[in-house]
């Protein structure tokens, strides 16, 4: 177990110190972006299509013009006269910023109302008049392949079909010789359905473009401010908006999950606004707006899993069909249009392993962006996972044996899966035993063949997962063409507390405690006295931002090696002061001492004291460092989850009636916080296995877009989730951090799922999509009758 | 249409003119720029606008701020009382029951009135006394022990 080098007080990794950021969000004083208020300042509204795929005939803006306190309405034709009607997505397609004479998916943006305030904005936006004329919309994935199907994208040169691309990884010849001769195989075809991430900060912005300075100050709901100021640039660069001229400012970010990596049209229609009008331009989504825009997953897996009689895994086989919506806007790395789909093999040691996926256009709205997962392994997951639990069922053996049979061990890492992953470390046999005896698993085994023959079902789910976090090494990984890495830059004051800044952006993650606690770690300057800013591009380190549980991998590396430049310095300046040899300074937490004299010692804040006023000969003043990290390899966080359930016959109902998770995710920085991810990605885990999806008619209207319909887990449909840990450090991180907040999300929907399907199996029920609710539990229940 | 409206704000009296149709919610965060008071739906659901109004919870993105003329409203910023926070501030605080901060006002008003009628609660009284609040990021599990530590420290105080 990892044991702590710092006091309580200092504060570094290991300690539960509670969190710095806390007070303002408790006494109302966080800052988001709907409290931003600035003189003079506009309120936009969209109007959106109501039809999924329409012709706009004519956009009538006159009447809506007449309303007192309308100032302007802003259509895609306006637009194009600057050229600012299309934008990039990440992964390089094209996205419509305002259509200028066809929509593409429901709830669209088709034309935005400037106004003095939110409600005239929103009499301006009833006013305006659009005449459409609707399309057959193309819905079903599947169909958009077929050869008569309508093309969704002709502007797009070279475009014949609705095909976006095709991609592969591994060898399909293998793979299907060593399936072919088997002696177990078993398929599926699973569906993981568009989600949403429903931060329950929606997302907005306030742009305010000053005329003077010629400088764009944007407030943005970003995970990704460097990123995003980079994207503006690109988009508008043209019109006079250069870099340096643009400053993003993520404040307090209620939640992001995902959802607000992406640059939405929106954000670009305030910008135009503000630019034109030389007046700042709020601009904040309703609950609807937000739901029915933008999503997650939409995978359609056909998956094959060979194995011998005994279930030794041989091969695993899966071929995708992903629907995107009418453009490619995933936020992916731009070399992985599939995200990190190749983890679909899992934690289990075999040789072969075939991928594929076809991404196709469909007349919905495009998102791909992950729901707290990082990209796309939420999919692999739960396909190995659910297939591994099919195997066990199909030959009879215990799900759980199966598992520790088939995993790889300990002394296999770094281990190179058959997808071309390199695993840094892990302990899987030891991640599930202590999950199994956390539980009491041999006991809920006894106490299952007991109710099953009293004719009750009950069921008991297993996951054990494999994350790949922490994007990631230059060499592979980027958006649009930036390498992601991430920084740190510190700067100790002359009084010996600190400020660091950081690439980054907390959306609730507590970076404002965790990254204080790395400092704190490497330099032994109390947690307490170091202050840590992030999400304003105009101080802070060019850095990626917050997603994919990137922040620790990367910029908590980077804070530990800026922290070790500056410990580099610090003990030039300990020998200056102590009149020794560098070479006779050795350092503990917290000071530089003499070999062999540890009384003869400098306190960190005496070196900094001294690096701006008793400075060695030669030496540069001041005690700062700055680092760029590019990490060696990605993180492979992993756990073990295992859930029991009852289902009630008669109704379908499903009660959870215990979770345990256990995550290893290396070394850990802050218990308390790393205990409270787990927590709250539980609850976002149970809820796309039970109670979330979008639902499409097939006209393409959203039928689910309002909380009213789209189920966020309350209080009460969230189990009392227990955790724990096995800690197995990553190899080539410098704290042996992994990263963890995104791994119940991951690990909790196929436990789920195997532990419900897993109660149906006595009635011949070998498989359920998610969400599994008690509706499609009693339909299945009465199909098997 | 305009009305005047005049009401006690945190313990301090004001009178407004508002618009028939203005939203109590925004009437808060826009005319008297108490911001704590969040809004995440428009429908009832999240309950992150949850103030009180006379002593009960209520969600302020469905409430005209006409209605509210006449009346004591308290919003998360009038509830620590000479820089000393709440019970259930603290308890949120040490229980780790916030990450973004976004719901949490609205939790916290709605326990208020919670712990006002139910001061000694199980577990399953406190989920179902706070499912009318969303919260994304916690799983809930610390809220539950947060509100679970404050109605024992409540408690304490009042013996």
């Amino acid at each position: 177990m990892f044991k702590c080098k710092t006091s309580p007080e200092v504060g570094g990794m290991g300690h539960s110190v509670k969190r710095k950021e806390d007070a303002r969000f408790l006494h109302g004083k966080g800052n988001y972006v709907d409290d931003v208020k600035l003189p003079g300042m506009l309120s936009m509204v969209m109007v959106r299509s109501p039809y999924a795929y329409a012709k706009i005939k004519n956009i009538n803006k006159e009447k809506a013009l007449k309303i007192d306190g309308v100032l302007a309405v802003i259509t895609g034709n306006d637009l194009a006269q600057y050229n600012l009607h299309w934008m990039p997505t990440l992964l390089s397609d094209t996205q419509m910023v305002l259509p200028t004479d066809t929509v593409m998916h429901q709830s669209q943006e088709v034309c935005a109302v400037i106004a003095t305030d939110r409600y005239t904005a929103v009499d301006g936006a009833e006013a305006v008049e659009i005449d459409y004329e609707p399309m057959q919309a193309v819905v079903d994935p599947f169909k958009a392949l077929d050869e008569d199907a309508p093309l969704l994208r002709p502007d797009k040169e070279g475009q014949k079909d609705n095909q976006i691309y095709h991609w592969e990884q591994g060898d399909r010849d293998k793979t299907d010789q060593v399936i072919s001769n088997a002696d177990i195989v078993v398929k599926e075809r699973i569906y993981l359905p568009r989600i949403h991430v429903a931060s329950i900060e929606t997302c907005g912005c306030v742009a305010s473009y000053d005329k003077d300075t010629k400088k764009l100050t944007v407030y943005l709901t970003t995970q990704a401010p460097h990123a995003i100021r980079t994207v503006l640039a690109l988009v508008a660069g043209h019109v006079g908006l250069s870099e340096e001229k643009i400053r993003v400012i993520a404040p307090d970010i209620g939640g992001g999950f995902g959802g607000k990596v992406p640059v939405h049209p929106s954000y670009v229609v305030a910008i135009a606004a503000s630019f034109l009008i030389g007046k700042p331009v709020k601009w904040i989504e309703d609950r609807s707006e937000n739901l029915v825009n933008g999503f997650a997953r939409d995978y359609h897996m056909d998956c094959e899993l060979a194995a011998n009689k005994d279930g030794k895994i041989q091969a695993f086989k899966v071929k995708t069909l992903a629907d995107h919506g009418y453009t490619d806007a995933s936020a992916n790395p731009s070399k992985y249009p599939t995200g990190m789909f190749s983890i679909c093999t899992g934690s289990y040691d075999y040789e072969h392993a075939f991928a594929e996926l076809d991404a196709v256009y469909t007349n919905k709205v495009p998102g791909g962006v992950a729901y707290r997962c990082s990209f796309r392994v939420t999919e692999a997951a739960h396909a190995i996972e659910r297939m591994v639990d099919k195997l066990a069922l199909k030959i009879g053996k215990d799900p759980a044996q199966l598992r520790m049979e088939n995993f790889i061990k300990k002394d296999q890492f770094p281990y190179s899966s058959p997808l071309g992953w390199n695993y840094d470390s892990g302990d899987y046999h030891a991640t599930l035993k202590k999950a199994m005896e956390m539980v009491g698993y041999d006991d809920y085994k006894l106490e299952q063949a007991k109710k099953r023959k009293e004719g009750k079902l009950m069921g008991i789910g297993i996951c054990t997962f494999t994350e790949v976090v922490g994007a990631g090494p230059s060499k592979d990984f980027d958006i649009l063409g930036i390498a992601m890495f991430d920084s740190a830059d510190i700067t100790v004051h002359p009084t010996g507390k600190a400020m660091a800044r950081f690439g980054t952006k907390s959306q609730g993650q507590g970076h404002e405690t965790t990254y204080a606690q790395i400092l704190a770690e490497e330099l032994g300057i109390s947690y307490n006295d170091i202050e840590i800013e992030e999400g304003d591009t105009d101080t802070a380190p060019y850095g990626l931002g917050t997603y994919a549980s990137r922040s620790t991998p990367t910029a908590g590396a980077a804070a530990a090696i800026a922290a070790r430049k500056l410990r580099d310095k610090g003990k030039k300046i300990a020998a200056h002061l102590l009149e020794v040899s560098e070479e006779d300074i050795e350092w503990e937490v917290g000071k530089y001492f003499v070999k062999g004299a540890p009384e003869k010692s400098k306190t960190i804040q005496d070196v900094a004291f001294a690096a701006y006023t008793n400075i060695p000969p030669g030496m540069e003043p001041g005690f700062e460092a700055t680092h760029y990290y590019d990490p060696p390899n990605l993180t492979f966080p992993n756990g073990a989850y295992i859930c029991v359930v009852e289902v009630e016959e008669a109704t379908g109902a499903i009660d959870v009636k215990r979770f345990v998770a256990i995550d290893d995710c290396g070394n850990i920085i802050n218990p308390m916080i790393v205990e409270g991810q787990v927590h709250g990605g539980l609850t976002q885990g149970i809820a796309p296995a039970m109670y979330e999806g979008i639902e499409y008619d097939d006209e393409g209207n959203v039928l689910n877009g309002t909380l009213m319909d789209y189920l966020v887990p309350t209080s009460v449909e969230s189990p009392h989730w227990e955790t724990g840990h096995t800690i197995t450090p990553s190899p080539h991180h410098p704290l042996g951090a992994k990263g963890v907040a995104e791994s119940p999300t991951v690990g909790a929907p196929p436990a789920i799922a195997n532990a419900i399907i897993d109660a149906l199996s006595p009635l011949g029920i070998e498989h359920l999509d998610i969400p599994i609710t008690p509706a499609k539990v009693w339909d299945a229940i009465q199909a098997h009758k | 249409m305009k009305h005047e409206i005049t009401l006690k704000i945190n313990g301090e009296s004001i009178t407004k003119e508002v618009d028939s149709r203005l939203l109590l919610v925004h009437f808060i965060r826009e005319n008297l720029s108490l911001t704590g008071t969040h809004i995440g739906c428009d429908t009832s659901n999240c309950g992150a606008c949850t103030i009180l109004l006379d002593g009960k919870s209520i969600k302020a993105c469905t409430y005209l701020a006409v209605r509210a003329d006449g009346s004591e409203i308290t919003t998360i910023e009038g509830i620590a009382e000479d820089g000393t926070n709440h019970p259930i501030q603290k308890a949120f605080h040490d229980q780790h029951a916030l990450h973004c901060g976004f719901c949490t006002p609205g939790i916290i008003m709605r326990s208020i009135d919670f712990l006002e009628h139910n001061p000694n609660p199980t577990e399953e009284e406190i989920r179902w006394g706070i499912s009318g609040n969303l919260c994304r990021c916690t799983g809930y599990n610390n809220i539950v022990k947060a509100i679970k530590q404050a109605a024992n420290e409540m408690k304490n105080e009042t013996v």
